[in-house]
């Protein structure tokens, strides 16, 4: 008769925030994973220099001045015998051979582009030291732009993965998990309402978004430069969007399931294709026109390219409104599915 | 306030397999005292606790508790019982006041929670993780969960099993302590010493049926003896008829390997046995005398053991 309660739908959430931080692996899928996987691909995709191209020259009179003439940062070239240059070419060793007789002979295979590349830039090289002059001056202004790179395609990409296997791990299997234990039917059996339950449940990813957007977006500032081209309140807004609808995706997958083993087979059977087909770590448009429509209408395929504008092009939300529209009709239906099929005991 | 707590008429749970785990079972618990349902495994004990606690939906009867209905009164029922089911994992990784406290955020009104932890004495693990606790521990902690609403009526599904003897002394403790305050406890068990101790009346269930129904000295009385003799041959054999005429015997059954005489007086029948079968030219392996038990009722209610 002391004390007045505390709310049940906060003590809800407090106790599934608790769970959530006690349990180390929960909290490395959630911000650890995404920033090695960050690393990980943004060491194996970084934008390397131009390679030099590889230049054979046939051993003969004039050579060694070929040679001479061919020293640049973008070209290597090698005096080798002539039955070994043939060889060469055909296993793409070199992509050009020089035979320096007269007339000065460049053999390459004309289908492939570094073989045309490198007989330009080495025609170019060998004019130039003979005294070719160009009639027009000109100059290089050499860019590699921030947020056209493969990190920049990645981040946000990374994020919508991120919302979307936290909200089906964190609901559809802890959910399971708890009914397979018989704890939601021992708090039925008190005057718990069933809505404060399942909404501790968004109510925690819904919080968990203002860290998991930071966090991602400050390592990737931090490690690769990379910068939100729009404004960070949308991109977060994006992202609450996305974790409340994906909430409500767990919530409808672990709505009937009886045991842990079923969940995390219905789990992947929603995760696996759209980490494929949505563009997380690729674009879309690899995929055939025909299929076009079909991702087109996944959630995961709405949230990338909701921010991506947003993080990578400036996009305001009159850009995204579809993508917005498609998510919030994600989250209504499911959450609607869920509650009416959800297995309470 | 009702006089009866629990009543139930006619109750019928049929599965969807077709198993009838209850088969038209009929049941009053008066406000203020202890009731027991005992029987073996699968008696349908705790399929009627969960219709009763209106956890699990009934095929056909009526149920009435605290003079109010599931189908009607559903959220004030719900403020006003306790519940502890037959096995419920917390969350491990939750601390003992957090459970304590998460559970009392549920009801409009209820008891302090450091009250309900001194009640079930565990002031101490106040700050330990579930996980970290003895299965007694967790067992009170079960119970503190249903007792922080403050409730009525207090519903314990199978509360000790497993538990060490000390545990079991220190859940008494508690339902009892509940008892003193006027409260209404159902509980089920197939510990007899736990439903004679703690219960003011039983109910002996089986196959889903109320087979036997009084306080547990009554229902002992029943049987005709308050003592049991227990006893093997060596050599020779017991004629039950003859037994049974014998002065101060009033049952004779056969178990494991020799007999068992419901007798009342002991002094009289004892000597009365031992001269017979003297002159019977039987010789005696074993014999021990114990007190009738509500183990006892059951046997010779059903003609098995509980644990069969």
């Amino acid at each position: 008769m002391t004390k007045t309660p505390r709310s049940a739908l906060r003590e809800l959430t407090l106790t599934r925030f608790r769970l959530f931080v006690r349990e180390p692996s929960a909290v490395f899928w959630t911000f650890g994973f995404p920033i090695l996987l960050s690393i990980a691909l943004g060491i194996a995709f970084r934008n390397r220099p131009p390679e030099a191209v590889q230049v054979a020259i046939e051993r003969g009179p004039g050579a060694d001045a070929v040679a001479l003439a061919l020293q640049s940062p973008r070209v290597k070239a090698q005096i080798v015998d002539v039955q070994k240059a043939r060889p060469e070419l055909r296993t793409g060793k070199v992509s050009l051979v020089v035979a320096a007789h007269q007339p000065r002979t460049y053999r390459y295979d004309e289908t492939r582009p570094e073989g045309r590349l490198a007989r330009l830039l080495v025609d170019d090289l060998l004019q130039r030291s003979e005294g070719r002059r160009d009639p027009t001056p000109v100059a290089d202004d050499r860019v590699t732009e921030i947020g056209a790179r493969y990190i920049d395609f990645l981040i946000p990409g990374l994020l919508g993965f991120n919302l979307m296997s936290s909200g089906m791990w964190g609901l559809g299997y802890v959910i399971v998990e708890m009914r397979t234990k018989k704890l939601i039917k021992r708090m039925l059996a008190t005057p718990m309402r069933r809505s404060d339950f399942l909404l501790s449940f968004v109510a925690v990813r819904a919080l968990f978004v203002f860290v998991e957007v930071p966090v991602l977006f400050a390592f990737a500032w931090a490690a690769f430069g990379l910068r939100v081209a729009g404004s960070p309140v949308l991109l977060v807004a994006i992202a609450l969007l996305g974790a409340i609808a994906f909430a409500g995706l767990g919530l409808l997958v672990a709505s009937r399931a009886r045991n842990t083993e079923t969940v995390g087979g219905l789990m992947n059977l929603v995760i696996l294709p759209m980490s494929v087909g949505s563009g997380v770590f690729f674009s879309t448009s690899n995929f055939p026109d025909s299929i076009q429509p079909l991702l087109r209408v996944l959630p995961l395929t709405a949230l990338n390219d909701a921010l991506r504008a947003v993080a990578n092009d400036g996009a305001g939300i009159q850009e995204i409104r579809s993508q917005i529209a498609l998510l919030a009709t994600w989250a209504l239906v499911s959450f609607a599915g869920a509650l009416r099929m959800f297995r309470w005991s | 306030m009702p006089s009866l707590a629990v009543s139930c008429r006619a109750l019928v749970k049929r599965y969807d397999d077709g198993t009838v785990a209850v088969d038209g079972l009929d049941l009053d618990v008066r406000v203020g005292e202890c009731f027991g349902l005992v029987g073996p495994n699968g008696a349908g004990k705790t399929t009627t606790v969960e219709i009763l606690e209106g956890l699990l939906a009934l095929t056909a009867g009526e149920v009435g508790i605290l003079g109010m209905r599931w189908s009607t009164d559903e959220r004030a029922l719900r403020e006003r019982i306790g519940v502890s089911l037959q096995q419920t994992h917390l969350p491990e990784r939750l601390s003992v006041i957090e459970v304590l406290t998460l559970f009392r955020s549920f009801f409009a009104k209820g008891r302090d929670t450091d009250d309900v932890l001194r009640l079930v004495a565990l002031e101490e693990k106040r700050g330990a993780w579930y996980g970290k606790l003895s299965g007694g521990q967790k067992q009170r902690l079960a119970v503190a969960c249903a007792l922080v609403g403050d409730p009525d009526l207090l519903f314990l599904d199978e509360p000790t099993t497993g538990l060490d003897p000390q545990s079991r002394l220190q859940l008494w403790d508690v339902v009892e302590a509940f008892k003193r305050a006027g409260r209404t406890v159902l509980l089920t068990t197939h510990y007899m010493d736990e439903a004679e101790r703690l219960c003011d009346r039983v109910a002996v269930v089986d196959h889903g049926k109320v087979i036997a129904l009084d306080s547990p000295r009554a229902l002992i009385a029943s049987l005709g003896g308050q003592d049991v003799i227990e006893l093997t041959l060596e050599e020779g054999t017991l004629e039950a008829t003859v037994v049974s005429r014998l002065p101060g015997v009033h049952g004779v059954r056969h178990v494991a390997g020799g007999f068992a005489l419901a007798v009342d007086p002991l002094h009289i029948a004892l000597p009365a046995l031992v001269d017979h079968l003297r002159a019977s030219g039987a010789r005696l392996g074993r014999l021990a005398t114990r007190h009738a038990t509500l183990e006892d009722v059951f046997v010779a209610l059903t003609g098995r053991g509980l644990r069969d």
